[in-house]
C-alpha cells in the first residue's frame, strides 16, 4: 500500500479492501517511525486526519467517491488550513492557527482527501535545502547526511520516503522542482495563474506558485485535476476550461521536439547529473522524440535577476508579520518602533533577514531603476527567449539541478553557492512556464538526479504526457530509498 | 513690494461603494471598532486584494465629469502600486495606491471667487485604500487600532499648483466638494468623519520669480480651518524669507486651537516608501464599452438641470439655489414639471423658503419631506385660484400638511382659510372701514401712500385675514378715486 499509485489507491478503497481511516492510519504510523529521523513533518495531528478519514469512508460508501476520496495528502506548511498551525516555518508564525482554508486546502476538502499533515519547509520558502525552518532540517531520506532539496523538502522527503502517497509544494524558484530531483520523486509547478494563491503564505507574488508531489506522473495529472481552476479571490488567477490533464498521458511521443538547450549542459552542471540527463534523453529518442538544439542566451542572468525581483516583492509581503496583530511578539521593547525591530529580528531567521534587506535595498528611492526595473527587463528577456525556443520545440528539457543532494550544512555559509542551485529551474519562475521534475537516474553516492521538462504556457498535459511515456519505459521513479527504519 | 502665494491642493475623498476596495467588508462609518475588517483588511497571511468595481467606475465618472464629458483623460491601463512603511494601522505593512500610473490624469475645476472666474487644472487623481485608525485615549498608556477604516476606497485627487490665495483655494475645494458629492454623487462630502479631506501645499515668492520651498499643511478638516491654515502658513513663510531666512520643505499640522501650523516632520525624515508595482493585481484595464456605460449612467450636469429650471420659468437665482444639490436638483424639476407655468416660481419659493426650513429643521432629505409634491401642487392651484392667500398657504396650510393633517382643501376647510373673493361682501367692510377712519383717507387724499396701506390692514384685520388682498385693493383704489 505504501507504494501503490494513487489510481490504485483509489481503487482499493472503491473496493472496500481497505478504508480511509486503514490508510490514513498506514501512513501515520510510518510518519511516526520516520520523522523523528527525517523531521518531513512539523504538525501531524491524528484526530484531525482520521476524522476526515472517516467523512471521507461514509462518502465512499453512499458511492459518492471522486478519484481522490480518502487518499492521505501532506501539504507544506505555507497553505493556510483552518485549525492547523501554518508557521512556514518560522518562528515568528510559530503561534499561527488558521483561521481558514486556502483554496488549494478547500479543494482537497471538497474531493473528499484526508489532510495528513504539515510538511516542514524552508522557512517562508527561502531556501533550497529545507535547512532554514524554525523547526531545524529536513533530511534526505536517501541519505539523511544530505538535504533533500528545498524549499519544499518536506514534502519532497514525505514522498520520497513514502511517508505520503502524495504532497503539495511551491515552487517560487525551483522549489517543488529542485527538491522533487534531489529527493527522487516527481514534482511539477503549473503555469503562473493556474492554480490559485489564496490561502499561501506569499513569498514573491508574481512567482509564486502551487503544485503536487508524487511518485508518478500520472499521480500528477490527477493532483492537477484537483488543484487547478479558476478563483476570483486571487486576481492573478487565470480564466479558463477545466481540463483533464490525464487525457494526454498515454500519447505517443513520436514527432515530439525535444529542446535541448545548450547554456544548461556547461560549466557547473555536475557530470554524473549530465550522464543520468543524456541517457534521458537518449530514451525519449528511442520514444519517437527528435532532439532539437535550443538557445536561452539569457539564462545566465535569471538567477540575478531573481534575486531582485523575489527579494523585492518578499520585503514588501513580510511586513505584515509585525507583532500587531498575530503571531510571535518580542517580550520587552520601550516603544512601537523598538517592538517592531525586535519581533522582526527575534522572528525571522537570518536567510529571510537577507533577503528582507537585499529586496528593501533595491526598491530604495534612487536603486529602483537599476536594480527592479533591470530585473523586470530582464524577465522579459528571459521569456522570449523561450518564446524563440518553443518556436522550434515543444518541450525545453535538461537537467532539474546542476548537482545531486549535497550534505547538511554544505553551502548554508555561502548563500550564492546556495542560489546557484536553481540556476535551471528559476528561468521557468521568471517566464511562468509550467515545468516538471522526474526522477532520470542516480549519481554520486546512490543520490537521485531529476530530468526538467518545462513546457509552453498551459501545456501541462504535454510534460505529464511525456514525463508519463518516459516512465512507462523505465522505473527510476519506482525505485526507494534503503535503509529506512520501519 | 508683493508677495504671490501659491497653493496646491491634495484632495482625499471617500468613495460610497458599499465594500472596501479591495476586500468584501463593508464601509459603513461609525461601527463598533474592528467589527468592519474582514481577513484581507487585517493582513491574515495569505489573503489576498480584488479590485472593487465599483469604486474603479466611480473614479472613471469622476475622470468625465473634470473632462466635460471626454475620457482622453482616463489612462485605459493603470497600475496599483505598493506604498511601504510601517505602522500599526496599515495591516499589510504597504498601502495599495496607485504611483507611476494613476487612473486619471489632467482635468479641471472651475470657481468663481469675487466673481471671477478662473479654471484650476487637476494633475492626476488615482484609487487607493484608506488606513484604520490608531486611537490614543482610554488604553493607559496603550494605543488602540480600529481597521474597521482599513480598505476604505478613496479618490486621491491632486490640482496643479494653480491657487494664489486662501480664498481660492477654498472656492476650489468647495467646487471640488460639491462635484464630488452633488454632481456625480461618488463622495458623501462628511468632512467631521474625514470622508473629504484636503491638504494644501503652500509657497510664497515674489510674481514672476520660480516657485518657492512648499510646506504641506495637513489636518484642514473644515472650509473654514482650510482659509485660515493657509493664511497663518503664507504670513509664516513671507515672515521667514523677509528676515532672510529659508524656508525648509515639511509637513506642517494644522491646529485648530491655537490656529497656527506645526512642523510634522522634515523632508530629511521623510519616508522612503518603495514604491513598485503591486504583484497581486494586474495592470487595471478599462474597456471603451465599459466608459461608454459609465457616461450612460452618468446623472445629469447639475448645470443643465439649472438651464431646465430657468426654461420651467425660474429666476436664474432661484435656479442656482435649488440646484446647489442633487437631492433639491431632482425634486424640483419633478415638482415643477408637472405644475401649471404661472405656478412655478412660487412652488420655487416654497421650496428655498418654509420647505427647506422644515427639512433641515427635522434634518430629512428632501426625497423623505412630510409634504409631498402632489400636496405642494394641490395647494398651489389654492393659491393661483384665490381660495387661499399665500401667507396663509404657508403660514397654516402647510404646516398643517407638515403635522399630517391632510389635503389643502380639508385643511382650508376645517380651519376656515377660504379667501373672501365676493366683491359685495368686501366692498361692504371697506365702506364700514372708511367712515370709521376719516382721517387717514383725508391723508391718503392728500398724497401720503402710508395711509393706504393702514386702510388695508384695517379691512384685512375686519376680515380676519381672509379678504382676497387684490380685490381689496382694488376696492379700496376704486372707492377712494385715486
Amino acid at each position: 500500500m505504501l507504494n501503490a499509485s494513487l489510481k490504485e489507491l483509489s481503487a482499493s478503497l472503491a473496493a472496500k479492501e481497505i478504508s480511509s481511516v486503514e490508510l490514513t492510519k498506514l501512513f501515520l504510523a510510518r510518519i511516526k517511525a520516520l520523522n523523528g529521523e527525517l523531521n518531513a513533518f512539523i504538525t501531524v495531528d491524528e484526530e484531525k486526519s482520521l476524522a476526515q478519514a472517516r467523512a471521507a469512508d461514509a462518502r465512499i460508501a453512499k458511492g459518492a467517491a471522486r478519484p481522490l476520496t480518502g487518499i492521505p495528502v501532506a501539504h507544506k506548511d505555507i497553505f493556510v488550513a483552518r485549525d492547523w498551525l501554518t508557521s512556514c516555518g518560522s518562528k515568528i508564525l510559530s503561534n499561527f492557527v488558521g483561521p481558514y482554508d486556502a483554496h488549494l486546502i478547500e479543494r482537497f476538502n471538497g474531493a473528499g482527501a484526508v489532510l495528513l499533515g504539515k510538511t516542514n519547509m524552508d522557512e517562508f520558502a527561502m531556501g533550497s535545502s529545507s535547512e532554514s525552518s524554525f523547526y531545524g532540517p529536513v533530511k534526505n531520506p536517501w541519505n539523511p547526511a544530505c538535504v533533500p532539496g528545498g524549499s519544499s523538502g518536506g514534502s519532497a522527503a514525505a514522498v520520497a520516503a513514502r511517508m505520503a502517497p502524495a504532497a503539495t509544494g511551491t515552487d517560487t524558484g525551483g522549489s517543488i522542482r529542485q527538491p522533487a530531483a534531489l529527493s527522487g520523486v516527481c514534482g511539477l509547478k503549473p503555469t503562473y495563474g493556474l492554480v490559485s494563491r489564496y490561502g499561501m503564505v506569499a513569498f514573491a507574488s508574481s512567482l509564486d506558485q502551487a503544485g503536487p508531489f508524487a511518485k508518478s506522473a500520472e499521480d500528477l495529472a490527477l493532483l492537477l485535476n484537483v488543484i487547478t481552476g479558476f478563483d476570483p479571490r486571487d486576481s492573478t488567477s487565470i480564466e479558463r476550461e477545466p481540463e483533464d490533464y490525464t487525457r494526454d498521458l498515454e500519447k505517443p511521443l513520436s514527432g515530439l521536439r525535444v529542446g535541448v538547450p545548450k547554456e544548461h549542459f556547461g560549466e557547473g552542471l555536475a557530470p554524473d547529473v549530465g550522464a543520468a540527463v543524456e541517457a534521458a534523453l537518449a530514451q525519449l529518442e528511442k520514444l519517437g522524440a527528435k532532439r532539437v538544439p535550443v538557445d536561452l542566451p539569457n539564462s545566465s542572468l535569471s538567477v540575478p535577476a531573481y534575486y531582485v525581483i523575489a527579494p523585492a516583492e518578499a520585503s514588501s509581503n513580510l511586513s505584515r508579520f509585525d507583532g500587531a496583530r498575530y503571531g510571535y511578539r518580542a517580550k520587552d521593547y520601550v516603544d512601537l518602533a523598538d517592538m517592531y525591530r525586535k519581533t522582526r529580528a527575534e522572528g525571522f531567521g537570518e536567510e529571510v533577514r537577507r533577503r528582507i534587506l537585499i529586496g528593501t535595498y533595491v526598491l530604495s528611492h534612487g536603486y529602483y531603476d537599476a536594480y527592479y526595473l533591470k530585473a523586470q527587463r530582464i524577465r522579459r528577456l528571459i521569456a522570449r527567449d523561450f518564446a524563440e525556443a518553443f518556436k522550434r520545440c515543444d518541450l525545453v528539457v535538461g537537467p532539474t539541478s546542476p548537482t545531486v543532494a549535497f550534505k547538511i550544512g554544505a553551502k548554508t555559509a555561502d548563500p550564492v553557492q546556495m542560489y546557484l542551485n536553481d540556476i535551471y529551474t528559476i528561468p521557468a519562475n521568471l517566464a511562468g512556464l509550467p515545468a516538471a521534475s522526474i526522477p532520470c537516474g542516480f549519481g554520486a553516492g546512490g543520490l537521485p538526479v531529476g530530468l526538467h521538462l518545462v513546457g509552453n504556457y498551459f501545456s501541462e498535459a504535454k510534460i505529464l504526457n511525456v514525463a508519463h511515456r518516459y516512465q512507462r519505459e523505465t522505473d527510476w521513479h519506482r525505485r526507494e530509498p534503503a535503509g529506512l527504519k520501519s | 513690494m508683493n508677495w504671490e502665494i501659491v497653493i496646491g491642493l491634495e484632495t482625499h475623498a471617500q468613495l460610497s461603494t458599499a465594500s472596501k476596495m479591495f476586500s468584501g467588508a463593508s464601509t459603513a462609518f461609525g461601527a463598533a471598532p474592528n467589527t468592519q475588517a474582514c481577513a484581507v483588511d487585517i493582513a491574515l497571511p495569505g489573503v489576498l486584494p480584488v479590485a472593487n468595481r465599483e469604486a474603479v467606475a466611480m473614479a472613471v465618472r469622476f475622470g468625465l465629469a473634470v473632462n466635460d464629458g471626454k475620457a482622453e483623460n482616463i489612462n485605459r491601463r493603470s497600475v496599483f502600486a505598493r506604498k511601504n512603511y510601517f505602522y500599526p494601522d496599515l495591516p499589510k505593512g504597504y498601502q495599495i495606491s496607485q504611483f507611476e500610473l494613476p487612473i486619471v490624469k489632467g482635468g479641471r475645476i472651475r470657481i468663481t471667487v469675487n466673481g471671477v472666474e478662473k479654471t484650476i487644472r487637476l494633475t492626476r487623481a488615482h484609487l487607493e485604500e484608506d488606513a484604520g485608525k490608531s486611537l490614543h485615549e482610554d488604553f493607559h498608556g496603550m494605543s488602540g487600532i480600529d481597521l474597521n477604516r482599513a480598505g476604505t476606497p478613496l479618490l486621491e485627487i491632486v490640482s496643479e499648483p494653480e491657487m494664489r490665495s486662501a480664498g481660492e483655494a477654498v472656492a476650489y475645494a468647495k467646487a471640488l466638494h460639491r462635484l464630488v458629492v452633488e454632481e456625480i454623487e461618488i463622495c458623501d462630502g462628511n468632512m467631521q468623519e474625514g470622508s473629504f479631506r484636503c491638504d494644501a501645499n503652500v509657497s510664497v515668492r515674489r510674481p514672476g520669480e520660480p516657485l518657492g520651498t512648499r510646506c504641506e499643511i495637513k489636518n484642514l478638516n473644515s472650509f473654514r480651518f482650510m482659509e485660515r491654515a493657509i493664511e497663518f502658513e503664507a504670513k509664516r513663510q513671507i515672515e521667514i524669507l523677509e528676515d532672510n531666512g529659508k524656508i525648509v520643505q515639511e509637513t506642517r499640522l494644522y491646529d485648530p486651537d491655537t490656529d497656527e501650523t506645526r512642523s510634522m516632520r522634515t523632508k530629511e525624515e521623510a519616508h522612503d516608501y518603495r514604491y513598485f508595482p503591486d504583484p497581486d493585481l494586474p495592470p487595471l484595464v478599462v474597456t471603451e464599452e465599459w466608459i461608454e456605460q459609465i457616461k450612460k449612467a452618468m446623472p445629469e450636469s447639475l448645470q443643465v438641470q439649472r438651464d431646465r429650471l430657468v426654461e420651467l420659468g425660474l429666476y436664474v437665482q432661484q435656479a442656482d439655489q435649488l440646484t446647489a444639490s442633487r437631492s433639491t436638483s431632482t425634486a424640483a424639476l419633478s415638482l415643477l414639471a408637472d405644475a401649471p407655468p404661472k405656478e412655478r416660481s412660487m412652488l420655487a419659493n416654497w421650496m428655498l423658503g418654509p420647505l427647506s426650513a422644515k427639512l433641515n429643521e427635522e434634518k430629512l432629505d428632501i426625497k423623505d419631506s412630510k409634504v409631498k409634491p402632489d400636496q405642494l401642487r394641490a395647494l398651489s392651484r389654492r393659491v393661483a385660484d384665490g381660495t387661499v392667500s399665500n401667507s396663509s398657504a404657508m403660514g397654516e396650510v402647510f404646516p398643517a400638511m407638515w403635522n399630517g393633517e391632510g389635503s389643502p382643501d380639508e385643511i382650508i376647510a376645517k380651519r376656515g382659510l377660504k379667501q373672501i373673493s365676493d366683491s359685495g361682501a368686501i366692498e361692504k367692510i371697506v365702506d364700514e372701514v372708511l367712515s370709521k377712519n376719516a382721517k387717514q383717507v383725508e391723508d391718503y387724499r392728500a398724497g401720503k401712500e402710508k395711509a393706504f396701506n393702514s386702510l388695508v390692514g384695517q379691512v384685512m384685520k375686519a376680515t380676519q385675514g381672509k379678504a382676497n388682498p387684490a380685490q381689496v385693493n382694488e376696492i379700496l383704489k376704486r372707492k377712494l378715486g385715486r
